[in-house]
């Protein structure tokens, strides 16, 4: 791991069990490289990835968030990325308006035997988050401020 | 209002087959007035309904489901009572609608900081365009369009949009819906890491005090709230800016497609966070994807419960 130090970054990737899961894992088997900063959850469907999924993400430190589902029209439970669709493309305009890089979220459609176009994803993706860099993070509150209050008050 | 005394009479009429009509009264000072619950004629004598009669009454709809209803809504409010029959969140059979064209609220901050003391208010009178106030000895005249609520500047919607019986004459609408979001686009303009820091900066103000969830008629679920649940648990109850960002996102994007822009979370917000920001942001991007504006039509479903299998504006395999 410490030769990877300080060259990760993390990225979370939201995939839906029936087609981008599979697409990822037809990568592997198919030995394809990819980037490996991205940290894989898998859903049921991608109509079951909220976006405050994506949002808690992004504000407790990831620097990148990488959604993908079944192609729309080829949804296990016929439906679920239609409500996806629309939700994350909502999202994907919302954030930049919190000051989240535009590029720090993306959503896609890969299939479970698209191990290329999974492979094109997840290189894609990790090299506009590695451009970006490292997502500022957002600060607590100064630790010494608060010890010299709490001095100050007992 | 002009015509407060045919609205009066309206409302005596119709009590007899209601629990109650709720409107808005004299407050414990001057410059407010406040939700009043009206059970009888003399209740009814004491109908105010002016530019202090800020409150959107429709917040307390849900929680009367089942009872008969009677309501008086200005423009914006309405478009609340149509957003809650829309998810069937009340009963049309339930609920009387007092409908009037409104001539606009006044926005207490805007008072505040144009007036200064505001503590001991003696009296308040607001005139066609005038509001004037006698606090500690001395008189201040407030022109009444800088003080009213930015809402009302650019207001669409000045008649209810729903109602069983109009009071009054129509007025005009002052504004088109792109009107209403120069102060978005003016924000959009700023950098990514300058508006970053604004919500940050602005966040680290707030108490936590869920006074923006409350006010608002759309924020439903209250008492099993994910700000408050511990399954799942979704916030900590840690003091920290970014738990407090996340939950006026959560708030936020719980009500996208179906904030009606009412603005009494902002108005409830003891700490002047302009939080009404995020919102019309949501709408505006709703507005431009689903060319959809929330409230509007009782029969139309919010754009976020429902989908098209061919989305005309948003582009497919982007990545
Ligand atoms: S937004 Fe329109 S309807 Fe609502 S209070 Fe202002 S003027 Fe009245
Ligand atoms: S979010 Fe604010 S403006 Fe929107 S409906 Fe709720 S209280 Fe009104
Ligand atoms: S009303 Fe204001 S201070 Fe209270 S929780 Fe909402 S944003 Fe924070």
């Amino acid at each position: 791991m410490p030769v990877l130090e300080g060259k990760e970054l993390r990225i979370v990737g939201f995939l839906c069990n029936w087609c981008s899961y599979g697409g990822a894992d037809t990568a592997g088997v198919g030995r394809f490289t990819q980037p490996t900063d991205l940290r894989i959850v898998r859903v049921p469907c991608s109509g079951r990835i909220d976006p405050m999924f994506i949002v808690k993400a992004l504000l407790n430190g990831a620097d990148g968030v990488l959604v993908s589902g079944c192609h729309p029209r080829d949804c296990h439970y016929a439906e679920g990325n239609f409500y996806a669709r629309r939700r994350l493309e909502v999202l994907k305009r919302f954030l930049p308006f919190i000051g989240i890089e535009p590029g720090r979220f993306e959503y896609t459609w890969v299939s479970a035997s698209e191990g290329q176009r999974w492979q094109q994803v997840v290189t894609g993706f990790t090299e506009q988050i590695h451009k970006l860099g490292p997502a500022p993070k957002i600060e607590g509150a100064d630790a010494e401020a608060t010890l010299k209050l709490l001095e100050a008050a007992l | 209002m002009k015509n407060l005394e045919e609205l009066k009479s309206a409302i005596k009429k119709a009590l007899p087959d209601l629990d109650l009509v709720m409107g808005w009264t004299d407050s414990y000072d001057p410059l407010h007035a406040t939700p009043h619950f009206m059970r009888s004629d003399e209740d009814i004598d004491k109908l105010r309904v002016d530019a202090l009669s800020v409150n959107n009454l429709a917040t307390y709809l849900p929680s009367l489901k089942g009872k008969k209803v009677g309501i008086i809504v200005k423009g914006c409010d309405s478009r609340s009572v149509v957003e809650l029959l829309q998810e069937n969140l009340i009963n049309r059979d339930e609920v009387k609608i007092f409908g009037f064209g409104c001539e606009g609220v006044v926005d207490q901050t805007k008072i505040r900081r144009a007036a200064g003391d505001v503590r001991n208010v003696e009296s308040c009178e607001i005139s066609g365009s005038e509001v004037t106030l006698k606090t500690g000895g001395s008189e201040h005249k407030l022109a009444l369009k800088d003080v009213l609520a930015d809402k009302c500047l650019t207001c669409r919607y000045p008649n209810a949009v729903l109602s069983d019986e109009f009071i009054g004459p129509e007025l005009e609408a002052k504004a088109e819906f792109s009107e209403g979001y120069t102060d978005i686009e003016e924000f959009e303009k700023l950098s990514t890491n300058e508006k970053f820091t604004f919500w940050l900066g602005e966040m680290d103000r707030c108490i936590r005090c869920y006074a923006c969830r409350n006010a608002c008629p759309m924020c439903v679920c209250r008492d099993h709230c994910v700000a408050q649940s511990r399954e799942p648990h979704w916030l900590t109850q840690e003091d920290h800016v970014r738990e407090k960002l996340m939950f006026q996102i959560v708030h936020a994007y719980h009500l996208a497609g179906r904030c009606t822009e009412c603005g009494e979370c902002q108005r409830a917000c003891p700490v002047d966070i302009p939080i009404l920001m995020l919102k019309k942001k949501l709408n505006k991007e709703i507005k431009a994807v689903f060319d959809y504006e929330a409230g509007v039509d009782s029969e139309a479903t919010p754009p976020l419960l429902t989908f098209k299998g061919e989305e005309q504006k948003i582009k497919e395999k982007d990545w």
